[in-house]
């Protein structure tokens, strides 16, 4: 690693955030040139947590590789599934039943939410606001909650499968599903009168880490991250899956491109998604929940990608089968806290160092799905 | 799908460009001596463009490896692939696309460190999640480490 010494030739400082530092939300670690307090350049040294999942995968089955990405971007595990689950699925041309594609649609919009309530929350606690925490995580406990009484985990939710859902959803469902949204629907405007209009907040995030639409489009930015620049880039409108082709909501699409469009492009994705889930939630369909798929898929031979939107972005997968066994050739995930991770440079060098935490909370990085 | 005019327009300016249209999306297979002209060509001068640098993901094939970039268009909203071929697997190199996306460093940073393929004019190439002194590039075919690695 070049520059070890503190103060290089030239009297610039060199400070190492990270890897074990809060506001990195993970294991990260952020060499950063210093000019006085300006930044001059930042360098991701990244790998601390890299569990080389793509090489794990080529000798795993595709029911045991999909188990892997739950734990790349934690906060978006059931998206993150289904995207592998899709690209079995139209490998092998497998019609997935209503059923399940209703439930697999409810689930992604509530991952959203929970993803984007945690990322309200880490935010607030970020630019030193304690309340929001209590606030997000109170939200997001009754999310967790029914996730784990669908399929038994609160993070690591495996429960999307080629050809549909591992088990059926429980009784209840729907009721608890409907009782949360009265509740949140409650409780958006508070988030708006506790953080998006506080002083304190604005000065902090107006202005403050321009990315624009052209350097969005170059560093292959995506979710609401590109959203904020104005580069319309959802893929749930672009190539549309599960269930969203039939569905109404609108891809949020802000200009300014700083860290408080970032910020009101999540705020009012949470809007959009409680649309969706109303529209499906009192229609879940009966009938099957998983289509019959062999338990050793094996693919023919060819390559495949598929992307779904996930909390923080587009998430492609990239498989490769030689048509002869039962685990993929290559893998590869194009996840989309990298590319965002790759903005950081533009957006905080020229700026105060006292910025860069609040750049860093408004690109919601999940460390995971950098260090795959 | 590729019209006529884009094929004909592909082929005067990259004779050795073979086309491939019976996967899910186009694919095209060039030498690593043209790839950066070739993406360079799709990005700027082709009706339409292909101006979107989804992923590059290295894939080792034993006798040769390959550079593959996924390239999107969101004029037409169609996907195109095209794969760089690198024979020499000692030292294998080809060139970097950073001047076209910005994007791109991270990611041929990402390949250079687990295939091991260089990219010339890559303004800063290193590894990136493994450490400088690791031996060997472990998504390789070949690679072996008696120690780390579980097969099951």
């Amino acid at each position: 690693m070049p520059e070890l010494e503190t103060i290089t030739e030239t009297g610039e400082y060199i400070l190492n955030v990270g890897p074990q530092h809060p506001a990195t939300h993970g294991v990260m670690h952020l060499r950063i040139k210093l000019d006085g307090e300006i930044i001059e350049s930042i360098e991701p040294v990244l790998g601390y947590i890299h569990r080389s999942i793509e090489k794990m995968s080529e000798s795993l089955t595709y029911r045991q590789l999909i188990q892997m990405t739950s734990r790349m971007d934690y906060l978006s595990a059931h998206i993150n599934n289904t995207g592998v689950a899709l690209t079995i699925e139209r490998a092998l041309q497998v019609e997935v039943p209503q059923r399940a594609l209703v439930v697999r649609t409810i689930l992604a919009e509530l991952t959203r939410l929970a993803s984007h309530q945690l990322w309200w929350a880490a935010t607030g606690l970020d630019l030193g606001a304690v309340t929001p925490f209590f606030l997000g995580f109170r939200d997001r406990e009754v999310i967790t909650t029914i996730f784990e009484e669908v399929c038994g985990s609160r993070l690591t939710m495996n429960y999307i499968v080629p050809g549909g859902l591992m088990e059926d959803i429980p009784n209840g469902f729907a009721e608890r599903v409907n009782k949360f949204l009265i509740d949140f629907e409650h409780h958006l405007p508070e988030y708006d009168q506790l953080l998006s209009d506080n002083e304190i907040f604005l000065a902090r995030n107006v202005g403050i880490g321009i990315l624009s639409k052209e350097e969005a489009l170059s560093f292959g930015c995506s979710g609401p991250m590109a959203r904020a620049s104005g580069l319309s880039c959802d893929v749930r409108k672009w190539h549309p899956y599960d269930l969203y082709s039939s569905l109404e909501f609108n891809e949020v699409l802000l200009t300014q491109g700083d860290c408080y469009a970032r910020y009101k492009v999540r705020i009012r994705e949470m809007y959009q998604s409680i649309r969706i889930i109303k529209q499906l939630i009192n229609q879940i369909p009966e009938g099957e929940y998983q289509a019959k798929v062999k338990k050793i898929i094996k693919l023919p031979e060819g390559e495949y990608y598929e992307r779904v939107e996930t909390a923080r972005g587009e998430f492609g997968v990239y498989i490769i089968s030689d048509g002869k066994s039962s685990n993929p050739y290559r893998i590869k995930y194009r996840s989309p806290g990298f590319s965002n991770l790759a903005s950081l440079s533009a957006l905080a060098t020229g700026g105060n160092i006292g910025d860069l935490v609040a750049i860093m909370a408004s690109i919601d990085l999940v460390i995971p799905d950098i260090d795959r | 799908m590729l019209t006529e005019e884009f094929k004909s327009a592909l082929t005067r300016s990259f004779p050795s460009v073979t086309i491939d249209e019976k996967g899910q999306y186009p694919v095209l297979r060039i030498d690593f001596t043209y790839g950066h002209d070739l993406l360079d060509f799709l990005k700027k001068e082709t009706v339409p463009h292909f101006q979107k640098l989804e992923c590059i993901s290295g894939v080792d094939w034993i006798d040769h490896l390959e550079v593959v970039y996924h390239l999107d268009s969101p004029d037409i909203n169609e996907t195109i692939v095209v794969k760089v071929i690198i024979t020499n697997r000692e030292s294998p190199v080809t060139y970097s696309v950073t001047d076209l996306w910005k994007g791109a460093e991270l990611l041929e940073c990402e390949v250079y460190d687990f295939f091991g393929v260089r990219f010339l004019n890559h303004p800063y190439l290193r590894r990136l999640f493994l450490t400088e002194d690791w031996v060997g590039f472990p998504l390789r075919k070949d690679y072996v480490d008696e120690i780390n690695m579980i097969k099951l």
